[in-house]
């Protein structure tokens, strides 16, 4: 590790093929409100990407573009090399994208199975599209004993689990489901330290099988650590450090995560002067 | 025990209706039970229920629909109006089809142009009656098609004694294998429960939503069809919010949270019909209908803090 080496910009992509998803200066205002500023990032084939920074550094935001809940004002959106555009969650999920969100799309009063499957919904031929409630739970059930998700039964509507469980059911949707690009808003929060355990092993069991490219948005470091091939960090709405975990530290990026926290300070401070 | 109330909505209002149902046969006897009594109470029920049974998918949605009571008023008449320029069959497939595109209007313009559906809904409320007014000159629409004669497609289309309430029954069951066994169930539960959540998943949110708007304002027509031809004649001045007042009293009393993701249909159904015994109830035992206003709203009331407390017992079982 080299401790200690300067922040700088985002480096050019090392490439060994085509890239998973390239982000080409991507940029998104919400009124006057500028949030990303012209967004560069690669993620390669079966890479875990750890993007951190500041609250309100445009982190979410990114993330709802790339699974087609919000869309771009500039900039462009590559997946194997291809440029797509989405219209919708549905055409980013039609690509292959999966998302886990900070504030957790869990339906209370749905069961675990209805909920494990919501926008995959299992159904019986015919116009009505009947559900298949009985292939569904039992799906579930293998599923949630495969990652060693306990709940207590997939009949249980999810306002009955507890907040560590519903984020388990949450990302075990989305690990399920994702095909190519697997987006981890915040995966981790309000987690107690087993239910986080199983949510690192579940991210690092589908990273180790290769099949998909994965974003991780988290303020724990030490799970970064753990689980990402590379960090970004972003501030205040670009990309200002792409980094190899082998080729940084915790001390790396605390320090500029700190001193961008002193320079705003400073600048308020000013400001106020 | 508990749990059994807790989670199975239906089960306080059907044991509430079921009580009334002794309580006026204890009281009123053979008066009550009789043939001509219980029809009268199906004739209070019955429009009640078939606007609730659609009304339920939207009060689920956290959304509502002031109109479809005036589109049951508003089907026929197009039904009277067109007939004759073309078959009677055709007349009611194109009030039927007119009836399911105010439902397609009350939802784009909510959807699409971000107006809450309750002022949506009161102003093609108000069109609706307008449009009554003006096309029919305020003169009564009489004699309805099909209406006072015999035969077997007349009884089934409304004549027949038990036909307006049997039409409700089939649709309740349809509709509620409809919001449980479906995809389209799942997702109106989906998208009221958790709207951001429900869109996030991949739910069509506002595709949901319109076609719910649309399934209501249809089964409403259809129902409106059947009770003109039931009655004969069809009053200009009848005024719809009189009846979906009911259908929401009625989705209330069965267990739906005006806030979204909790209701069903047989829970609106069952209202309905706790309603229509109520009404026919106190007649029968020679309580003014006076009276039966003040009732109906207790019920209304005791429901809806029922529910509430019932939600709060299900948010500590889930802190635990």
């Amino acid at each position: 590790m080299s401790a200690g080496a300067q922040p700088g910009g985002p480096q050019p992509p090392v490439g060994d093929g085509v890239a998973a998803l390239e982000v080409r200066g991507v940029t998104k205002s919400f009124g006057a409100l500028a949030v990303l500023r012209g967004i560069d990032l690669t993620l390669r084939q079966g890479e875990v990407l750890g993007l951190v920074g500041d609250n309100g550094a445009g982190k979410s935001t990114l993330v709802k573009i790339l699974s087609g809940f919000h869309s771009q004002d500039e900039g462009q959106i590559l997946i194997d090399g291809n440029r797509v555009s989405f219209n919708s969650v549905a055409s980013a999920r039609a690509h292959g994208i999966e998302t886990v969100y900070q504030d957790l799309a869990l339906i209370p009063q749905l069961p675990v199975y209805q909920n494990l499957f919501l926008g995959h919904e299992l159904t019986l031929l015919g116009p009505l599209r009947l559900l298949d409630k009985r292939e569904m739970r039992k799906l579930a059930r293998q599923y949630l004993d495969d990652i060693n998700v306990h709940v207590p039964s997939v009949d249980a509507d999810a306002e009955q689990l507890s907040g560590g469980q519903r984020q388990a059911i949450a990302v075990a949707r989305a690990v399920r489901a994702a095909t190519k690009i697997l987006l981890l808003d915040e995966p981790l929060a309000a987690m107690g330290a087993r239910e986080s355990r199983l949510i690192v092993d579940l991210v690092k069991d589908l990273a180790s099988s290769g099949r998909v490219s994965i974003i991780v948005i988290d303020h724990n470091y030490a799970h970064l650590f753990e689980l990402c091939d590379r960090i970004n960090v972003m501030q205040g709405g670009r990309i200002t450090l792409d980094r190899q975990v082998s080729q940084t530290s915790l001390e790396e990026l605390t320090e500029l995560m700190v001193s961008s926290y002193r320079r705003q300070l400073e600048e308020v401070q000013s400001a106020g002067a | 025990m508990l749990r059994l109330f807790l989670y199975q909505r239906e089960l306080t209002p059907s044991l509430i209706t079921v009580a009334l149902f002794l309580y006026f046969t204890v009281r009123a006897g053979s008066n009550f039970t009789d043939s001509l009594s219980l029809s009268s109470c199906a004739g209070y029920a019955g429009p009640v229920a078939g606007i609730a049974v659609g009304e339920v998918l939207l009060l689920v949605l956290a959304e509502i629909d002031l109109s479809a009571g005036q589109v049951f008023l508003f089907c026929p008449w197009v039904m009277y109006w067109l007939n004759g320029t073309v078959p009677l069959g055709v007349a009611i497939v194109l009030a039927l089809l007119a009836s399911a595109g105010v439902g397609a209007i009350n939802g784009l313009i909510t959807v699409r142009l971000n107006v809450p559906s309750f002022v949506t809904t009161l102003a093609t409320n108000f069109i609706l009656y307008g449009a009554v007014l003006v096309g029919s000159n305020e003169v009564e629409g009489s004699p309805i098609p099909l209406s006072g004669k015999t035969g077997f497609i007349s009884s089934v289309m409304g004549v027949g004694t038990w036909a307006e309430i049997i039409w409700v029954v089939v649709i309740a069951i349809i509709l509620a294998v409809v919001f449980t066994r479906t995809r389209f169930g799942v997702r109106i539960i989906a998208t009221g429960g958790n709207l951001v959540g429900a869109a996030e998943a991949g739910v069509p949110i506002r595709r949901v939503k319109v076609w719910a708007f649309v399934v209501c304002s249809f089964l409403s027509g259809l129902v409106g069809i059947v009770d003109a031809i039931k009655y004969g004649t069809l009053d200009p001045g009848n005024f719809g919010v009189n009846y979906i007042l009911y259908a929401v009293g009625a989705c209330v009393i069965g267990g739906t949270a005006l806030t979204g993701g909790r209701g069903t249909v047989i829970g609106a159904f069952i209202g309905a019909i706790l309603i229509g015994i109520l009404e026919g109830g106190l007649t029968v035992i020679g309580v003014s209908t006076n009276d039966f206003f003040i009732y109906i709203g207790v019920v209304i009331i005791l429901a809806m803090a029922l529910n509430a407390q019932f939600d709060r017992l299900v948010a500590r079982s889930r802190s635990r």
